[in-house]
């Protein structure tokens, strides 16, 4: 069947099978490899992009589901010379070691940040509680959102 | 020079400019021209025989194009995965090593056990071949129960008991004698709970078949590439070395489970070669719970005598470790030397005798998992002495000064075969409880009580053998490689730098702090130093990345050869400035002739170590390129201090962890914050072993805790936030004066954790993990 | 996952149409359990009905003291609604961040997990659940474990639920799964005193003799020596029975202290 995302502002129309994951069109078909697939059962969040502006798991989404729908990825919310506020805030903050879980991550702390404010440590954990780091411990991820919740007020996106 | 990007400073890293962006490049991102996709078939019984495989309907499956069974791996010459440990029993025999074929050819152990692989154009058509294989097994009773596995069925025909090996180490007869005179006598009985390792990358495997080159490529999530490429070139036979090249490109994580050389990305290359198509593999996470290499799971008994006034006599331990169904590459030493080795821990116990009896069952290889034995020690050891204070009455601290080795006894020769080269113990405890506000711990216990919930404490003082390992005494003890290391550092033309070193970062930041090293040492500016590794075709034979021992190792190589850089440059520079070589020196990135004004940049050296124009050939070649083996004379010793606290919610059971503070002595460190970051994770796994997370076969050896619905991961909300501080007491053996810290969060929490659970209940003990069913449970005195 | 074919309706008409003509069909509303289903190939329908382009499904309004809810309002809204703060808060726990922005109500208790979170709000809050062919009382609504009324092919419109005077959800989550191990919720509406439970038991049910204990005297101490039947609990890895039919009682007064 025929599906068409616009997928980090850029329109696809693609022929895939009916039974496709969205991840696997990002993955295989658009050669997005910046998501990840962690896990078989919807739980580590490796996989999470924005769908129409919600985290989503994208293993958890199929792309019919997603058709016509506006998808962002890790790829699509800055670049290594201009980066997202969230992503300098994982740099700044050593929030990541191995940088599997971090697109993920990333994308879900986006997010919660846009749809909260003022969050604070515990808010910040249990916003997360849908992405799993087996490196960091969390600590250091818990500090970089609350350094991009202030960043992100304070103009960022 | 005191860099702002040299060794002590908290550098931001290099690798993350890729990893946030989702440039990073891990085996699963990469593809090859006409690849094909594996499928493994796995048994779903524990123990059965393979009576016959029928492939005939898989092979005739839409878009297959292959299907393997082990007797066509075996026909074809593939031999079995080897363990590359001989530990030898009591009396003098070698451990029993039962035949470990990649894909069983007669039997499967284990429930997950590959016994066929289905190659197909797509994964569904694989997935859809190993669907349509037609399998006739002969189910037998399984092995499941650890405890009384030497006393049930046999599981291979080799291994009567089921037994790997019976290992001792140390003076019984001194231990028992010392049992004599006690006072008291502490006695525990201890199950340290199986866990299953979770890297968030499940692991993946590419191979390629260059047929005009007649050589083989595979790209794999491992540690280690170069014992990989070893194993599967000496002993499994898919290629000669020479004609096999492994490469680990960015790898999401390992804690050990990727060191192992595993049967699939072995399968994988071999098809490689029979198919001539690239051949592709990536596990989903269900395969990873079944197949990857389980961690810890003992069986313990163990007693610690002491002398009126506290003092530590004599220890006894007896243990039984679990093996799995087989022997994965390096399980027979995780139990013995790299557990009963560091049962002195950080106390002057005059005599210690421990027991290993390892067991076959049919469950998965266990094999090291962070820490690797050095956890399941100290948890032996801090609950002996948490338990033995409180049931001699003495404060839990006080107990552990009382027998600390101190900082003039160094070097220390312990009962069990180490010699500890330096520490200073007291000096993290008393950080640590700085830090805990120890002093005012009954107040805040007085405030939880009164809240209707019990608070309590717990400590655990560890210590752990890293930086692995001297050769010889490896080798000597049954190891089957040398465990050195390798350097190289390249300096370019133009006076930037690339090293190639064998060790492997899968996230511990190599290309960072090795970096500093080379910024430091040789005052070439950070961001010009570029580190490759993981790949055997760039680095020469090493052995990777474990045991804590990147930096100690792999960095000290790394050492060696800029003093060899810097050596050469010193005599590049006597001939350009007319000078002695003797009295040139190296500092800030010049070289200077002493008494004189005359000095070049280190990029001026370089550059005319290349443009050869004023030094005599015959005497110097040209180029700056050098390479060090470092060989450790010793293990390191980081140790620590750990402080839990804890609230126990009496009505649910709900345990919360309220603080936690780690004082670890790494020795010198290169980038504070990644040490802090290792420290972290270390924690978490430590702390998830205590209260989250166990691997549970059921009586027929299903596995249970199969996914991440039924295995509790530690989550961002299940952990605080963590005080984190640091001791220093230089390595005494190492150029960089550096310890290691990649495994001392998980080996020395756990027990802090459960010290301080068993404090809140008021209980001896408690079963680990300690679940809210559990501790309910124990607070109700069942 | 085995091959199907997807198809994405818009109305209920079509919808039911196309589940007639199936081999074998299934709804398909948020996917957060059928697909992870699909992906283990532990089920194989030959028809996948997406039923997110029939209009008119999603979105809550209030009508009295009745909430209606459409069948494919996603978690996230409801949590973000409030009519009834308990619903809200109970919405607000399902799963993780992004199983509430694709997760809808009718999914939920159309699979009648018996650890999902919806279920405790049908029991406790005199929900009635409208379908393309009839209303079902919440209290008929779930037969057992994975078991609906629902009828082959019928589809959930929506939920309408009383508005209470006042409403606690207290969750025990599994701590692996974040699925309820318990999950209770303690409504008061009118003189009425109502105990929807979850995870406990085979399907959700209302806790009539801790509903009796509390009528009498609500009180978190009126609980105390209820005695609740564990014969027909769940138990697993993480909870036994007993442990169970203990949080009931825990989390039951909990919510009781929530609400004084």
């Amino acid at each position: 069947m025929n599906v068409t995302l616009t997928v980090n502002g850029t329109e696809h129309t693609l022929d895939v099978p009916d039974n496709t994951l969205l991840v696997d069109v990002l993955r295989g078909q658009l050669g997005l490899t910046g998501t990840h697939v962690g896990c078989d059962t919807s739980q580590c969040g490796a996989c999470v992009v924005h769908l129409n502006g919600d985290a989503v798991k994208s293993c958890t989404v199929l792309a019919g589901q997603a058709d016509g729908a506006a998808v962002t990825t890790i790829e699509g919310i800055g670049s290594p010379d201009d980066l997202h506020p969230m992503q300098a805030a994982f740099r700044d903050n050593h929030a990541l070691q191995c940088g599997f879980c971090t697109p993920g991550m990333i994308m879900s702390a986006i997010d919660l940040v846009q749809k909260s404010e003022g969050l604070d440590e515990q808010a910040v954990r249990e916003g997360l509680e849908g992405n799993l780091c087996r490196c960091t411990g969390y600590h250091n991820i818990v500090k970089a959102v609350l350094a991009a919740q202030q960043n992100m007020a304070q103009g960022g996106n | 020079m005191a860099s702002q990007n040299g060794i002590g400073a908290a550098v931001k890293r290099k690798e993350d400019a890729r990893f946030i962006t989702g440039m990073g490049r891990y085996t699963d991102d990469l593809g090859a021209h006409g690849q094909t996709y594996a499928m493994f078939a796995r048994s779903p019984h524990a123990r059965a025989k393979i009576v016959n495989i029928d492939t005939a309907a898989a092979a005739a499956t839409d878009g297959v194009v292959a299907v393997f069974t082990g007797a066509d791996l075996k026909a074809d010459g593939i031999g079995d995965l080897p363990c590359g440990w001989l530990v030898k029993s009591k009396d003098g025999s070698d451990m029993i090593q039962p035949p470990h074929p990649p894909i069983a050819v007669d039997a499967v152990n284990y429930v997950g056990e590959p016994f066929a692989l289905v190659i197909g154009e797509t994964l569904a058509a694989a997935k859809n071949g190993a669907e349509a294989l037609s399998v006739d097994f002969e189910e037998l009773p399984a092995v499941v129960d650890l405890a009384s596995a030497a006393r049930t069925a046999q599981i291979h025909e080799t291994v009567p008991n089921n037994q790997c090996y019976d290992w001792e180490l140390g003076d019984k007869a001194a231990t028992d004698a010392a049992f004599e005179k006690a006072h008291h006598v502490t006695r525990m009985d201890i199950v340290n709970n199986r866990l299953i390792p979770n890297a968030i990358e499940p692991r993946a495997a590419l191979g390629e078949y260059d047929a005009a080159a007649g050589s083989h490529t595979l790209h794999t999530t491992s540690q280690n590439p170069h014992l990989e490429r070893l194993v599967l070139a000496a002993f499994v036979n898919v290629a000669p070395e020479a004609k096999l090249r492994v490469i680990s490109p960015d790898v999401g994580g390992g804690f050990g489970s990727k060191i192992f050389v595993y049967a699939e990305e072995t399968a994988v290359i071999w098809a490689a070669g029979k198919t001539r198509r690239p051949v592709k593999w990536t596990a989903e996470r269900s395969e990873s719970f079944l197949a990857d290499a389980h961690g810890r799971d003992h069986v313990t008994h163990a007693e610690l005598a002491l002398a009126e006034d506290g003092e530590f006599l004599g220890l006894r331990v007896q243990t039984i470790a679990n093996m799995g169904a087989y022997l994965s590459t390096f399980a027979s030493s995780v139990p013995t030397y790299l557990y009963g080795t560091l049962m002195a821990g950080q106390y002057k116990t005059p005599a210690i005798y421990v027991e290993v009896q390892s067991l076959f069952t049919n469950t998965a290889p266990v094999d090291a998992y962070r820490g690797a034995g050095r956890p399941e020690a100290t948890f032996v050891v801090e609950r002996l002495v948490e338990t033995a204070a409180r049931e001699i009455g003495m404060d839990a601290t006080d107990l552990r000064r009382r027998n600390f080795i101190q900082p003039t006894d160094f070097p220390y020769e312990t009962p069990v075969a180490l010699t500890y080269d330096t520490g200073d113990y007291e000096a993290s405890l008393d950080k640590a409880l700085a830090h805990v506000h120890y002093a005012a711990f009954a107040q805040r216990r007085d405030a939880s009580e009164a809240a209707g919930k019990k608070r309590g404490i717990g400590f655990s003082c560890y210590i752990e053998a890293c930086g692995l390992a001297p050769s010889q005494v490896a080798i000597s003890l049954g190891a089957g490689v040398g465990l050195f290391e390798v350097g190289e550092v390249r300096v370019d033309v133009t006076g930037s730098v690339t090293v190639v070193t064998g060790s492997h970062s899968h996230g511990q930041s190599h290309e960072t702090t090795f970096a500093q090293i080379i910024s430091e040492k040789l005052g070439v500016p950070f961001e010009n130093v570029t580190v490759l590794h993981g790949d055997t075709g760039r680095s020469d034979y090493a052995l990777g990345t474990y045991g804590s021992r990147s930096l100690a190792v792999g960095g000290s190589a790394i050492v060696k050869a800029t003093d060899k850089i810097i050596a050469k440059g010193k005599k590049i520079a006597a001939y350009m400035l007319d000078a002695n070589a003797d009295d040139v020196e190296f500092e800030d990135g010049s070289f200077n002739v002493t008494d004189s004004n005359q000095s070049l940049t280190f990029a001026e050296v370089a550059f005319a170590a290349y443009v050869p124009a004023k030094y005599p050939l015959d005497e110097l070649e040209p180029g700056l390129s050098e390479k060090a083996f470092y060989d450790p004379p010793n293990f390191t010793y980081p140790a620590g201090a750990h402080v839990c606290e804890v609230e126990v919610d009496p009505e649910t059971g709900v345990v919360e962890v309220v603080q936690f503070v780690a004082v670890d002595d790494f020795g010198n460190i290169v980038n504070p914050m990644v040490v802090e970051g290792q420290v972290h994770g270390g924690l978490a796994q430590g702390i998830g072993q205590a209260l989250l997370e166990h691997g549970v076969y059921d009586d027929t050896g299903q596995l249970l805790s199969g996914s991440y619905m039924d295995y509790t991961m530690p989550r961002a909300d299940d952990l605080p936030s963590f005080t984190v501080d640091t001791t220093t007491t230089p390595c005494t053996h190492n150029p960089l004066g550096v310890k290691g810290c990649g495994e001392a969060g998980a080996i020395g929490s756990t027990a802090a954790v459960i010290n301080a659970v068993t404090d809140a209940l008021g209980v001896a003990s408690i079963a680990m993990p300690a679940t809210p069913e559990t501790v309910w449970r124990t607070a109700r005195g069942e | 996952m085995y091959a199907f074919n997807y198809h994405k309706p818009a109305s209920l008409e079509e919808a039911a149409e196309l589940m007639a003509n199936a081999d074998d069909g299934a709804y398909l509303s948020g996917g957060m359990t059928l697909i992870p289903t699909l992906k283990q190939r532990l089920a194989s329908p030959s028809d996948v009905i997406d039923l997110s382009g029939i209009e008119g499904l999603s979105g809550l309004s209030l009508d009295g003291n009745r909430l209606h809810v459409g069948a494919m309002t996603r978690h996230a809204d409801v949590a973000a609604s409030t009519a009834i703060p308990a619903l809200a808060d109970l919405a607000g726990r399902i799963g993780d961040a992004h199983v509430r922005n694709r997760g809808t109500l009718g999914g939920s208790i159309a699979n009648s997990d018996p650890a999902a979170d919806y279920p405790a709000a049908v029991a406790a809050l005199d929900a009635t659940v409208h379908t393309n062919k009839r209303s079902i009382a919440g209290g008929e609504f779930f037969t057992g474990l994975f078991e609906t009324a629902l009828a082959e092919g019928e589809i959930v419109k929506s939920v309408d639920f009383c508005v209470p005077d006042s409403a606690a959800y207290e969750k025990f989550p599994n701590p692996a799964s974040r699925y309820a191990v318990v999950g209770v919720m303690v409504a008061r509406c009118a003189d009425a005193v109502c105990v929807g439970v979850t995870g406990a038991g085979a399907c959700a049910f209302r806790a009539t003799a801790l509903e009796e204990a509390l009528s009498a005297d609500f009180t978190p101490g009126a609980t105390d020596g209820v005695a609740i039947d564990d014969g027909d609990f769940n138990a697993d890895l993480h909870a036994s029975a007993e442990y169970r039919a203990h949080l009931v009682a825990v989390l039951t007064k909990r919510a009781v202290a929530r609400l004084i």
